[in-house]
């Protein structure tokens, strides 16, 4: 846990908590980006992990094994209705599927699976995120997704091969790529300050 | 919207291989011999699966030369499953990564449970695009593979055999290591890479960071959901599950159980409740009572 941070003491308000979705994948990466910028976290695994959390993130990992996880736990409900409630949320990679139509049916998008191809044709790539100040993001994709199809209340932030990899909806980010693992800190930044918490690090659109 | 018509990309760099191991954490990775098997493991909640010919309980039994798999049988599991698919080539053997990378497994797991087909070098994996696992039994072994160009270590336990007994030692013994490098002084460290047999580099770093550069996985010997639980608070970020699964009476319900006590693995009750009525575990061998020329773990080098 972290203790009163820099930012705590700049805002004056209380580091908010993040729940990170911890049923598997790499929900410790995001643990220690968003802790390096003074939030606080905890892993949910259950529905009353969930109480209490200012903002959400759903991590990587393997989408098949999360959709059955938030079955067996009974998630899907209480995350639906946290979305509901407009507790901001940030999907990375399985995370932007596990909010899709076919999955949570939380965001009007359609994400393809493994749609760059299996791991071979994985890549780190740099680009610019629409609104993401500071120059370009640098990016890894893992046998990402990307959003075959989204309704019109969905911004696309930033495309690759023509096909959006970075979207919004409201309060909830949903990227095909891994910033927690490269580093790259302002989509974060940008998340918590859509939870209230510190600096937009993105123009609101 | 900013649009990125035809970036510059780059493919199959260290931070890429590692990454699809970070993505597999907090996951278990179940052998498959089949693509009904494979389509079984994925539906129970496998993170990934390792397609195989025979699983190591079977290897161990029938004897002779364990090889790579038959391509035909890989393609068949790859198209039976979306989650990542991972095979086995014999330590030293490039030829047979060679032909893997080529299937695009999505993991090749050099691996001490086929017969080594070197007995000095293990393959040169910086050469490849596809990322690498490999076994260790202590840290200087992790680091040599990682050296190698590893994007991923499993401790070895004692594949096929049901007895937990190996991976725990050689899951502590990497722990127990890591720890001492943390408690050395930077003069202390070329003399500890030294008698770890490892590249001084990654000694440094190891010490620095308290912990291994990449994903550090349990394998050999898991056969229950307590398994899984006890590796895990040991230290392992997953758990690959190899005869445990399909060698036991019910594997469907066996898969969801360990998948269940590797997410909970924290949990006592959740435990319990995952390892209750599952039928019989597979037939296991107790490793102590195995002579020194049946046991997989000792090879590599």
């Amino acid at each position: 846990m972290s203790p009163a941070t820099g930012a705590e003491q700049a805002t004056g308000r209380p580091a908010p908590l993040v729940g990170i979705l911890a049923l598997q994948g790499g929900f410790e990466a995001h643990e220690r980006v968003l802790r390096r910028l003074g939030a606080r976290t905890r892993q949910v695994r259950v529905p009353t992990d969930l109480e209490g959390i200012d903002a959400l993130v759903l991590p990587g990992g393997e989408s098949t094994v999360m959709t059955l996880g938030v079955e067996r736990e009974g998630l899907k409900e209480p995350l639906c209705r946290l979305a509901a409630g407009g507790t901001p949320i940030l999907g990375t990679c399985a995370g932007m599927i596990m909010l899709d139509r076919a999955h949570l049916g939380i965001l009007d998008v359609l994400a393809q699976r493994n749609a760059f191809g299996r791991q071979l044709h994985s890549f780190e790539a740099s680009f610019e995120v629409d609104g993401v100040d500071g120059g370009p993001v640098h990016a890894i994709f893992i046998r990402a997704p990307w959003i075959a199809e989204h309704g019109p209340d969905v911004t696309v932030l930033a495309e690759v091969d023509g096909h959006p990899v970075a979207i919004r909806q409201g309060r909830i980010l949903a990227l095909s790529f891994h910033p927690e693992l490269t580093g790259e800190d302002r989509l974060h930044r940008f998340f918590l300050s859509l939870a209230g918490f510190g600096e937009p690090t993105a123009k609101e659109t | 919207m900013s649009t990125n018509g035809h970036i510059a990309r780059d493919e199959s760099t260290f931070t890429v291989k590692a990454g699809l191991a970070e993505m597999l954490k907090g996951g278990v990775i179940m052998d498959v011999v089949t693509p009904e098997q494979a389509k079984i493991a994925e539906e129970a909640g496998a993170a990934a699966v390792m397609a195989l010919e025979r699983v190591p309980a079977d290897i161990r039994r029938d004897g002779g030369v364990a090889r790579m798999s038959d391509p035909e049988m890989i393609r068949g599991i790859q198209e039976a499953v979306t989650i990542p698919v991972m095979a086995k080539a014999r330590i030293g053997h490039f030829a047979e990564a060679q032909v893997l990378e080529a299937l695009e497994v999505d993991y090749i797991d050099e691996s001490e449970v086929l017969t080594p087909a070197d007995t000095v070098n293990h393959i040169d994996k910086w050469a490849f695009k596809a990322p690498f696992v490999c076994g260790a039994t202590n840290l200087g072994e992790a680091l040599r593979r990682i050296g190698e160009g590893a994007a991923m270590i499993r401790s070895k336990g004692e594949a096929g055999t049901g007895d937990i007994v190996n991976a725990v030692t050689h899951l502590r013994k990497i722990r127990s290591e890591i720890r001492w490098l943390t408690q050395l002084g930077p003069e202390e460290l070329a003399s500890a890479a030294k008698e770890l047999q490892a590249p001084l580099p990654l000694v440094r770093q190891v010490a620095a960071d308290g912990k291994l550069p990449v994903v550090l996985f349990c394998a050999g010997g898991i056969a229950t959901p307590a398994d899984a639980s006890l590796v895990m608070q040991l230290g392992a970020e997953g758990v690959f599950v190899g005869s445990g699964i399909f060698k036991s009476s019910d594997p469907e319900r066996r898969a969801r159980a360990i998948v269940e006590a590797t997410t909970h693995y924290a949990d006592p009750a959740r435990v319990a409740a995952a390892s209750t009525g599952l039928g019989a575990a597979m037939e296991s061998i107790e490793t102590s009572k195995l002579d020194t020329e049946q046991l997989l773990s000792p090879r590599g080098w």
